[in-house]
């Protein structure tokens, strides 16, 4: 076998367990738990009604009908079975509604961290492993962004380029990416001292390839975790745009919109921002939940 | 110390020159702001428009008289308002902070007792309790808390009045709606940076010696435990004030985020420009303080 190519995972692992033991031990430890348990169920239901919501959901959501404006949810006098949730003040039906808009808060949120990761990953691997002048110049564009509420960043940038799906999902991406480069870059200037990464370079491989093979892998369990947990915080933080109206549209339904609709009736008909604000709650939760299980599981320390 | 806040203040004209050029960028990213502000204009209107703006010019020299005006508070006229737009940015400003005080308050006086007792009863029932309201409250919207709130104590109870800013009672609910925001953040931070200290040898001795279990955690333990809370809390600080914006928003409060965003909806860009440049400016110069106090507070940093 040729030096070079040597599996990264017997340097990166050669004083540890064997990674397949490793993963099954952080996936009893994930298990085990309830809460984590709870938070896994809920997130198959939202995604599962995501991927089949024109199948699952009862009517059209874009359907009104001024006759049945109002209804309330069906478990209050007035109630109909039709309209499990209600329906709002053009008489679509909220359910509906709330299904459909998951599909847009998992995919910007999911998409958004993706445009992150790979900024923020990119750099921080950069910054922490060539150091000096690139490091502290890119530590200052950290800086940089982080001196801006990032909803507002995001809300200037939104306007100003036109609200639609990509630029929510761009703008949220763009200015959410400083935690990874912060997390990677500190991770990367720890694992730089290793032993196992001064023999990859003592046996003359490339900067890049140790990076890549050496290096990276060895920040995965890190960038799981914090992109777990920033899915749920782009979420939020769509939900936000939306609620401001430079969301992404009106032809589809978001749950921010529905509440910010919702708002403005809300001394006549309290289900209408009451439940797309408790499916973003509960979709948030169940993430946060999840996350938190697998940092516990995939941090070696705790 | 003096070098090294010699050295942090380069880097903050640095962070600053940073800061203008991103509220620059605002502007731009529309591509072409006159078409976007006056969409049916003659061709003509808007070119006198453009001549104002300046926007003939080479983007550099742009963001050069961009930088020099913003430095001395000149962001143009508010196209809505026909006013300097930094005036109405620093008349609404007191009501900001006013609301992040109240609601930062507010969080403390809940995080901090919370916590610490959260983390002398690590895993016990109220820790757990403790820590599932924490996720509970990250979990929950901002502006969806705001309007439960209403639908409580407005709606429902008539307790308190909707929206506004004018009485003690219109403060009531944005602040704690804020505070449902910051308080699981910080009860997070006073938690663990308790943890960390507990677990270090002089609380050991200290317990040892016999002193007593309240004067271990407030002579001892907390007051090592301050640090690390007053810095990170001064580091999420753009993180409360982008709650703040939310929270004006919902309640009508006639503040620097409820102006932004409103300015934002009539695409009025000095107005935008001037908030998002002074909130960031706001940050910025909490993010110095915490780190100057932080290396002034701890001797073992300051020696280096």
């Amino acid at each position: 076998m040729a030096v070079g190519s040597l599996p990264s995972s017997t340097l990166a692992y050669a004083d540890d367990v064997p990674r397949a033991a490793a993963g099954s031990r952080a996936w009893r430890k994930l298990t085990r738990n309830p809460a984590a348990l709870i938070g896994a169920l809920i997130l198959t239901v939202v995604i599962g009604a995501a991927l089949a919501a024109p199948w699952v959901a009862p009517h059209d959501p874009a359907k009104q009908s001024l006759i049945r404006r109002f209804t309330p949810p069906v478990w209050t006098a007035g109630g109909n079975a039709t309209y499990p949730l209600g329906t709002d003040q053009v008489g679509r039906d909220i359910l509906s509604r709330i299904i459909h808009g998951a599909r847009i808060s998992l995919l910007v949120g999911v998409l958004a961290v993706v445009v992150s990761v790979l900024i923020g990953v990119t750099l921080g691997l950069v910054s922490g492993f060539v150091g000096g002048r690139v490091d502290t110049v890119l530590m200052t564009v950290v800086d940089i962004t982080w001196s801006f509420p990032q909803i507002l960043l995001a809300l200037a940038f939104v306007a100003a380029l036109g609200p639609s799906l990509v630029t929510v999902t761009l703008v949220l991406g763009l200015t959410g990416w400083e935690r990874y480069a912060r997390v990677v870059r500190a991770e990367v200037l720890a694992l730089r001292e290793k032993d196992f990464v001064e023999a990859a370079r003592a046996m003359g491989i490339g900067a890049p390839r140790i990076l890549l093979r050496h290096v990276l892998p060895n920040t995965f369990s890190s960038i799981v975790v914090l992109s777990t947990l920033q899915v749920a915080q782009a979420i939020l933080q769509e939900a936000a745009l939306s609620f401001l109206g430079v969301g992404s549209g009106r032809t589809y339904p978001t749950w921010g919109q529905m509440i910010a609709l919702g708002r403005d009736f809300v001394s006549v008909a309290w289900w209408l921002p009451t439940f797309p604000g408790l499916a973003i709650l509960a979709t948030v939760l169940a993430i946060n939940l999840v996350g938190d299980r697998l940092r516990d599981a995939l941090d070696p320390r705790v | 110390m003096a070098a090294f806040v010699v050295r942090r203040l380069v880097r903050l004209m640095v962070v600053v020159i940073g800061v203008s050029l991103v509220t620059f960028a605002i502007l731009h990213a529309s591509g072409d702001p006159v078409t976007l502000i006056m969409p049916e204009a003659p061709e003509a209107d808007r070119a006198v428009l453009r001549q104002t703006l300046g926007l003939h010019d080479p983007l550099a020299i742009q963001f050069a008289r961009f930088f020099g005006n913003a430095a001395t508070g000149n962001f143009g006229n508010s196209f809505f308002h026909r006013t300097p737009a930094f005036a109405l940015v620093v008349e609404r400003m007191p009501t900001t902070l006013l609301l992040t005080a109240c609601s930062m308050a507010l969080a403390l006086a809940v995080a901090l007792p919370v916590g610490i007792y959260s983390a002398m009863r690590r895993g016990r029932a109220v820790d757990q309790v403790a820590t599932g309201t924490v996720f509970l409250g990250q979990s929950m919207p901002v502006f969806w808390t705001g309007i439960m709130l209403i639908l409580l104590f407005s709606v429902q109870w008539r307790m308190l009045p909707v929206s506004g800013w004018e009485s003690w009672a219109s403060i009531v609910l944005p602040t704690a709606t804020l505070s449902t925001f910051t308080a699981p953040l910080l009860l997070r931070i006073v938690r663990s940076s308790m943890l960390d200290v507990i677990a270090l040898d002089y609380v050991r001795t200290a317990r040892a010696k016999g002193v007593s279990e309240w004067l271990v955690i407030c002579r001892h333990a907390l007051k090592n435990a301050a640090l690390p809370l007053v810095t990170i809390t001064g580091l999420q600080f753009g993180l409360l004030l982008g709650g703040a914006v939310i929270t004006e928003t919902v309640f009508a409060v006639p503040g620097v985020g409820r102006l932004i965003v409103g300015a934002i909806r009539q695409l009025d860009f000095p107005v935008v420009q001037a908030g998002v440049f002074m909130l960031a400016m706001i940050v910025v110069a909490v993010n110095f303080l915490v780190d100057v106090l932080y290396v002034y507070l701890d001797p073992r940093i300051r020696v280096r």
